[in-house]
């Protein structure tokens, strides 16, 4: 099987959903998970992408460096970031009514399970070390579009796109797009479609990842790389 | 300065915890490390009153902060979102020395406000078909399902703001402001902390984000400190 250093398979996840959001002409809302999605924020060059936090900011700036760390100004990881000009806060009602309301272009979470049904499995390890929930079953719920940033495999090398979810739901019928190191799935009617493939996978390798059920685009193109 | 305020709500934090009875349920604001009521917390944890709910978001660090009031047994139950941060969470609960209630963190969030409010209940679209629904009652609109969400009212709210005026109007800070001002709306007794407390009139009223109707007490940390 083949496998990418875990450093270049982020910055690859991260990279390649930026480029989603980069190529907008007007303003587009999004919000970033913990992990992969924050990293997202560091290839957005577009300033018509505002990133809202749901501890309750919109319009965050990058991650404050060394000296200028404000305790009082993080976002959702409690890493401490910076604001951008036009930003504002507000508290969490408002922030999850932006949320839940509809007005999140876009959500990008990460996943421990994802199936063809656009299930996604995020929150919960039963009878783990970690008890909790946060924002991302009102994220999934309610932001218009919910891409999952993961790689492909777990650390052991099994598939995480699988037929159906194991673990607790945290939404159903939610996902739209999965990114992962070697490929870009879109979710089209309810049908899981493979529209990139990294150029160092074939499709049977792929299929040997991906135990999933999917549908080969008739344009499949290959998934470009920085 | 702090002499010549007129501030009929100011008392130390310990006379302020000290309203708390024991097997109160207690809304604590904050978000992680920010907007948390730290004095507050350290008087609560020193108090030694105990059998609280906690209804708060997270419960800070292991020993630390929130995580404190656990660490001492002073905790029956925790309604909240997110335990993630403090492992002693699920240790407790998987030992069954506490109750825990996991709720969405954006329907904990609406359900605080709804209690203050005066709405008992509210349909959700969030976590339909989920555990975390498990139970709940559904109800369809428009081909669509939702879950109801009962109100969460607590008996005290421990927040933190910026400033404070004589009178008890609020102002926060940055993303310090998270669950402080919805939970300054939900509870019999609210207690704020705050940085500092300012004359009546200085305020700017367009700026002032819980009006002082909400507030019964206040400590001033900045005098404190």
């Amino acid at each position: 099987m083949i496998v990418l250093p875990e450093d270049q398979a982020k910055q690859r996840i991260a990279w390649r959903i930026a480029q989603e959001f980069n190529r907008t002409e007007c303003p587009l809302f999004i919000n970033l998970g913990v992990g992969i999605p924050t990293m997202v924020a560091d290839y957005i060059n577009n300033d018509q992408v505002f990133i809202q936090a749901e501890n309750g900011m919109l319009g965050l700036g990058p991650a404050a460096e060394e000296g200028k760390k404000d305790p009082m100004l993080i976002n959702a990881g409690r890493i401490p970031i910076t604001e951008t000009p036009g930003c504002s806060f507000f508290d969490s009602c408002t922030s999850f009514g932006m949320i839940r309301g509809g007005h999140v272009d876009a959500t990008v979470i990460g996943a421990f399970e994802v199936d063809q049904e656009g299930n996604v499995a995020n929150w919960i390890i039963p009878n783990g070390k970690q008890l909790g929930v946060g924002g991302a079953m009102d994220l999934v719920a309610g932001a218009k579009k919910v891409y999952i940033a993961m790689t492909h495999t777990t650390k052991k090398g099994a598939p995480k796109i699988i037929p159906s979810c194991t673990l607790p739901v945290t939404g159903y019928r939610e996902v739209d797009v999965i990114v992962t190191e070697f490929a870009l799935f879109r979710f089209l009617e309810g049908r899981m479609f493979l529209e990139e493939i990294a150029p160092e996978v074939s499709l049977e390798e792929l299929r040997e990842m991906t135990t999933a059920q999917f549908i080969v685009a008739g344009d499949l193109k290959t998934y470009p790389v920085p | 300065m702090g002499s010549e305020l007129r501030c009929k709500k100011l008392m130390s934090k310990e006379a302020a915890v000290n309203l708390i009875k024991p097997g109160s349920r207690v809304l604590i604001g904050g978000f992680g490390n920010a907007g948390d009521p730290k004095l507050l917390i350290d008087a609560l944890c020193s108090s030694g009153i105990g059998d609280l709910v906690i209804m708060s978001n997270d419960l800070g660090s292991p020993n630390e902060g929130l995580g404190k009031l656990l660490t001492n047994g002073q905790v029956r139950g925790l309604i909240g979102t997110y335990y993630n941060w403090n492992p002693e969470v699920a240790i407790a609960y998987n030992e069954g020395r506490i109750f825990v209630d996991l709720v969405p963190q954006g329907t904990f969030a609406e359900a605080v406000r709804a209690a203050g409010v005066g709405i008992p209940a509210f349909y959700t679209p969030t976590a339909v078909g989920t555990e975390i629904a498990k139970g709940k009652e559904t109800r369809e609109f428009n081909g669509k399902t939702y879950v109801l969400q009962e109100a969460l009212k607590a008996d005290v709210a421990l927040i933190k703001a910026y400033k404070a005026d004589e009178l008890g109007n609020l102002v926060y800070y940055k993303t310090a402001r998270n669950f402080n001002p919805v939970m300054a709306m939900a509870a019999d007794l609210v207690i704020a902390e705050v940085d500092e407390v300012v004359p009546r009139g200085c305020l700017d009223p367009e700026c002032v984000v819980t009006p002082h109707i909400f507030v019964d007490v206040i400590v001033n940390g900045g005098e404190l400190s």
